[in-house]
């Protein structure tokens, strides 16, 4: 136990270490767009008086070097700065969206986590039956459709033609929780239908791998029934493979559904770090990706002590 | 496929029995094939088909790619059999060329993901220490960007050529590749065959061809299959943000998009290259599932 | 500014009834006959219903957004705050002529160097401060000078001073004369809002004189503004609430709109119109405007420096096959010139130009060349449906034996990379209302948006003629010519003219004509429709 508390700690240094490379590739990666903020925001109607002015506003006519380090300073200190583009405070900015994000992802875990397992399960209970295949086409056909195809048709049936839930999903922060929940059914499943393939078929080869395992044998010889194996013996150490995929999952929830928020107008994090991209609004996309990546670390970390407890070798190795 | 050609050239007519081994090894696949279960026999005929419109689609359609023919959202009839698209051009020429475009760049870039992360992935589980640590903090900081943001900036930076979105999707794929080999590699790497394997004194890449990647290829080869498929779709979920592969080229994720809003006035359209994608997932995982099972050593009565 | 033509825009626009514009035209001497066409735009039973809550779905709006008037660029924060919680010192009417706003009349001097704008009274900001000189100058102040970054700089240049004469006469003095100045000021950026005691406004508050106090503003995601109760006016603002959300996303927008979850929205899809028009719940309004498509040639720059060369190109494009493909026939083909059909000076009676490679190929001889060959940069970013129009193109100059090569440009960054950097690319334009304002912006020799880089004398000459002429006979003929000058010799293909195509939900009752100068009724739905009831 002693060595997992280790772990966590040094995977928590490391995580500090890992936000801090992301944010300087992110930076990089910003300074090396073509065009700046002031470019991007004048647009067509930008004059080379106008952007300098913009530019001397915002303290953009700084050197690259010193304009990273003031925000690293500053980020030291807690404080993520303002917009360029509207001089918001960007904690304030991010604060909702961040939960709104998360809400959304929140919902869809709920739904397509214990729906993968238990479709992975029973397929690998009864594989190669009918019902095994037709879950596979099924799911496989589901995420074959580019997400925001699932979604046009989602909306197509269930907001347009049956008028159940909402085409839009745009939520306010003084929206009540009730309400929350049936606005962000829509895109929860597009979501789940998205996720839920990769996951469920994992689960199933997971444990289909360990069948041939001698133990396995061993318990089927002892005459145990096919669900109290796969459940009992082959599950637990067929964690591993499937955390980690719940884990990507996971992540995508939260970091990747930037096609889903703009079909849906779902006010989350995803769009507002693409405009900020397209803005070159660099403290914005900064303070998002540091954001995201602090949450992949710590799902990242979470699947690697599931995967440990769950496998005693890994948990004391000789 | 290119196993067949090469055996019957080298035989001649009047060969007599034992065969070489490498017709044996034919032979025990085609004995492997015809027990094949049904679904994995469609999915070997539609990867084929897949396979054959790709290689031929200069042969079998009637117009050039981005050849105007007509004029915009003709409708099915006999000179354009599935109409027009936007610009008049032939909708199932469009379709056969997406073929050939969309699975060699998903296939190319795939194995790109797949070369990367698994070599990386089994390398850093067999060798662990600093090694490992280093290669994961790399993959760490690589995952912790979000995929599509990351994309994103290196599409406007480096342009939207072909080539460059191979690199790109192939380079955050294998992060995932990377992850998934590691994990599966460390389970196997501590079983006793392995531990017996280091104590007789094999040299790392011994271990790692002949007792990780076989057990670790299951798997492996599962996510082969999704990975695959997930690359029609993070091009057209570029496509969505105005990044993925540029016109006149036809690639069956552009053209769902350009034809999506279609989809909410109840008009199919879009549902053909769609379809196209998930007739050939299904196809692939298909056969992937046929492999999975054949390599779990089960037999079939199990 | 003749008593009688403000009096018939008054009646036009609907703010005094027909019995007092009779009784102010007797009392000016004037025989009293109202055209018949300013009755027609009136609502035709008595006044629109008051009331209701509002909901807009608009393709533009980003996070990066602000309420800084010198930072609105595109067509979310035009109607949420340029035309919604703002009022302007002018007004663009819906037939495309000028009426008062905050300014209640206004008066040249005979060279029209000199304006003099005489303010309305009574007039109170969102905030109770009721509207003064001072807050007119230091709105328009915001725009100029040398630290300013607004993209309305460049027109309020020519202003050389502003002086206060009282509390309600604000002199403005030019640096030269230009007799559409008032028309200027209706510019979309240059909103009156309350200025400070320093003689700066507050750029962050939001606060303006329009008919909607902004309530709550969430950028790249919505807004939500409430009538403002001490309006000057009755006649506009005749909703209770207005709720203007950005949705991206065309096919979430019509939805959006299918479902009743907004009730107008703008930026149809073309492409599927004829699917949406099926829907009997929805009101489908297009108005032609004065935004335009253009091929931008580098005429600084070979091959595009000789005339017959861009002469070649300018007849191997074959307008009409473009009209139709990118624009499904909603637009207007142009003439190589920048004037539209609503533009008071628009010169009809220059011949359509036509597909004729024939004739192309006869300028293609005169430049001394047998072929051609040259690369047009596109980008969707220019306009929606660009790179299909260059594609098209090169099939089309194919004919006449040019090779046009297509350069796929990124979306990103197109305006400050590819636009007035490569030889020959697309742009968009969104029409100015006046000519004066189009061609020194991207005409005039040196101008910061001369795209073609384009120098000629007589038009140049022309246009500073023009700008100061007070005779409309004369100003008609000069603009005649300059039009024909930059149809002939100019750098700029304009193959068509973009209707402004918007949808509304049946509940949703619009005047019968609407303002062409943006969508939306001139951007001004807000403040001119009304629920049916």
């Amino acid at each position: 136990m002693y060595k997992l508390v280790k772990l966590v700690a040094q995977r928590l240094g490391l995580g500090a270490i890992v936000l801090f490379a992301v944010s300087l590739i992110i930076f990089l990666g910003v300074e090396l767009l073509p065009g700046d903020l002031c470019q991007e925001i004048q647009g067509q109607a930008a004059t080379p008086e106008t952007v300098a002015a913009c530019r001397k506003e915002l303290g953009l006519d700084q050197p690259a070097a010193t304009r990273y380090l003031n925000w690293l300073g500053n980020i030291a200190q807690g404080d993520f700065g303002v917009s360029l583009a509207n001089q918001r405070q960007i904690s304030e900015l991010i604060g909702v969206r961040l939960s709104n994000t998360l809400f959304l992802a929140l919902v869809a875990a709920i739904i397509s986590v214990p729906l993968a397992l238990a479709l992975g399960i029973l397929a690998a209970l009864y594989r190669n039956t009918w019902y095994d295949r037709a879950v596979n086409v099924v799911t496989l056909s589901s995420i074959s459709f580019p997400e925001f195809f699932v979604a046009y048709i989602l909306i197509l049936f269930f907001a347009v033609n049956f008028g159940w839930f909402p085409a839009l999903s745009n939520v306010s922060p003084d929206t009540p929780f009730w309400e929350r929940v049936y606005r962000v059914i829509l895109p929860a499943t597009t979501l789940t239908l998205v996720v839920v393939a990769h996951m469920m078929r994992m689960t199933r080869a997971a444990i289909i791998n360990l069948l041939a395992s001698p133990y396995i044998e061993m318990a089927n010889l002892k005459g145990m029934s096919r669900s109290h194996i796969i459940l009992k013996h082959a599950l637990p150490n067929a964690w591993a493979p499937i955390v980690n995929v719940i884990v990507i999952n996971l992540a995508y929830l939260i970091v990747g559904v930037v096609v889903v928020e703009v079909v849906f107008v779902y006010p989350g994090l995803g769009q507002l770090i693409v405009d900020s991209v397209q803005k070159r609004d660099i403290p914005v996309v900064q303070a998002c990706s540091l954001i995201f990546a602090a949450t992949y670390v710590l799902l990242n970390l979470t699947a690697d002590v599931l995967s440990i407890v769950t496998n005693p070798r890994l948990l004391h190795p000789r | 496929m290119s196993d067949a050609t090469e055996s019957t050239v080298g035989q001649t007519a009047d060969a007599v029995p034992p065969p070489p081994p490498r017709q044996r090894k034919l032979a025990d696949a085609w004995r492997a094939l015809k027990k094949a279960p049904l679904s994995a026999k469609f999915g070997l005929v539609v990867i084929a088909g897949y396979v054959f419109v790709a290689l031929f689609a200069p042969v079998l359609t009637p117009y050039g790619e981005s050849e105007i023919v007509g004029t915009e959202f003709e409708p099915w009839g006999e000179q354009f059999v599935l109409g027009t698209d936007n610009l008049g051009r032939d909708m199932l020429t469009r379709l056969l060329y997406g073929a050939r475009n969309t699975i060699g760049i998903a296939f190319v870039t795939t194995c790109l993901a797949f070369l990367i992360g698994g070599v990386a992935g089994i390398l850093a589980a067999a060798l662990g220490g600093w090694i490992d640590q280093a290669l994961s903090r790399m993959v760490d900081i690589l995952m912790a960007i979000p995929a599509l943001i990351f994309s994103l900036l290196l599409l406007t930076i480096f342009g939207t050529s072909i080539p460059v979105l191979i690199v790109i999707i192939a380079v955050l794929d294998s992060t995932r590749v990377y992850r998934l080999a590691r994990a599966v590699s460390l389970n196997v790497v501590v079983m006793d065959f392995v531990e017996a394997a280091r104590l007789r004194g094999e040299g790392i890449g011994w271990i790692t061809i002949r007792e990780v990647l076989p057990n670790i290829m299951p798997p492996l080869v599962a996510e082969f299959g999704l990975r695959f498929c997930f690359v029609f779709l993070t091009i057209a979920a570029l496509s969505f943000l105005g990044l993925g592969i540029q016109p006149p080229t036809a690639d069956w994720g552009s053209m769902v998009r350009d034809n999506a809003t279609l989809i909410t006035y109840g008009d199919v359209t879009p549902l053909l290259p769609a379809g196209a994608i998930a007739l050939l997932t299904v196809g692939v995982n298909f056969v992937v599932d046929w492999f999975l099972h054949k390599t779990s050593g089960l037999r079939d009565d199990q | 500014m003749s008593e009688r033509k403000q009096l018939e825009r008054l009646l036009a626009s609907g703010w005094i009834s027909r019995r007092e514009f009779v009784k102010r035209m007797v009392a000016l001497g004037f025989a009293t006959s109202v055209p018949a066409s300013m009755l027609a735009s009136m609502p035709a039973y008595g006044a629109p219903k008051k009331g209701g809550t509002f909901r807009v779905g608009l393709g533009h709006g980003s996070t990066t957004d602000s309420v800084d008037p010198a930072t609105w660029e595109n067509a979310y924060t035009q109607f949420t705050f340029g035309y919604g919680s703002n009022n302007h010192l002018t007004e663009i009417l819906p037939d495309g002529s000028l009426g008062p706003e905050l300014a209640e009349s206004w008066e040249p001097s005979t060279d029209a160097a000199t304006w003099t704008f005489k303010l309305r009274e009574g007039v109170e900001f969102h905030n109770g401060k009721t509207m003064e000189a001072s807050d007119v100058i230091a709105s328009l102040n915001h725009h100029r000078g040398e630290d300013t970054k607004s993209g309305a700089k460049g027109i309020v240049a020519p202003i050389k001073e502003m002086k206060a004469d009282g509390k309600h006469v604000v002199v403005v003095t030019l640096e030269g004369g230009n007799a559409d100045f008032p028309f200027v000021l209706n510019d979309y950026h240059l909103a009156i809002v309350p200025g400070n005691a320093d003689g700066k406004i507050d750029a962050k508050s939001g606060i303006g004189a329009g008919a909607y106090v902004v309530k709550s503003y969430e950028p790249g995601v919505g807004a939500k503004l409430t009538r403002h109760k001490n309006y000057w006016r009755s006649d506009y603002g005749h909703f209770d609430d207005v709720e203007v959300l950005t949705i991206a996303d065309v096919a979430a927008r019509t939805n959006a709109l299918t479902t009743g979850e907004v009730d107008a929205i703008d930026r149809l899809d073309i492409k599927t119109l004829h699917l949406l028009k099926r829907n009997k719940n929805i009101s489908i309004k297009e108005t032609s405007g004065t935004a335009h498509y253009t091929a931008a040639m580098r005429t600084d720059t070979p091959p595009f420096d000789n005339n017959d060369v861009r002469l070649a190109l300018k007849y191997a494009v074959d307008r009409e096959a473009l009209l139709q493909n990118v624009l499904r026939g909603h637009g207007v083909l142009g003439n190589d010139h920048p004037i539209g059909l609503s533009n008071r000076y628009h010169a009809s009676e220059l011949p359509q130009r036509s597909y004729d490679p024939e004739k192309a190929k006869f300028h293609l001889q005169k430049a001394g060349m047998s072929n051609l060959k040259v690369d047009l940069s596109a980008a969707d970013a220019a306009f929606g449906g660009a790179v299909d129009a260059a594609v098209l193109m090169k099939e089309h100059a194919a004919k006449a034996g040019i090779e046009i090569n297509v350069v796929r440009e990124p979306n990103d960054g197109y305006w400050s990379n590819v636009w007035m950097k490569k030889p020959w690319c697309m742009v968009y334009w969104g029409g100015r209302p006046t000519e004066d304002w189009m061609f020194s912006t991207a005409y005039a020799a040196g101008a910061d948006w001369n795209d073609s880089f384009w120098n000629h004398e007589k038009f140049n000459k022309l246009l500073l003629e023009a700008r100061s002429e007070l005779n409309e006979a004369k100003r008609r003929e000069m603009y005649v010519e300059m039009q024909r000058i930059v149809r002939d010799e100019g750098g700029v293909l304009v193959p068509m003219f973009n209707n402004y195509v918007f949808a509304t939900s049946t509940k949703v009752e619009t005047p019968e004509q609407m303002g062409a100068n943006w969508g939306l009724d001139g951007n001004r739905g807000m403040e001119r429709w009304w629920f049916k009831s």
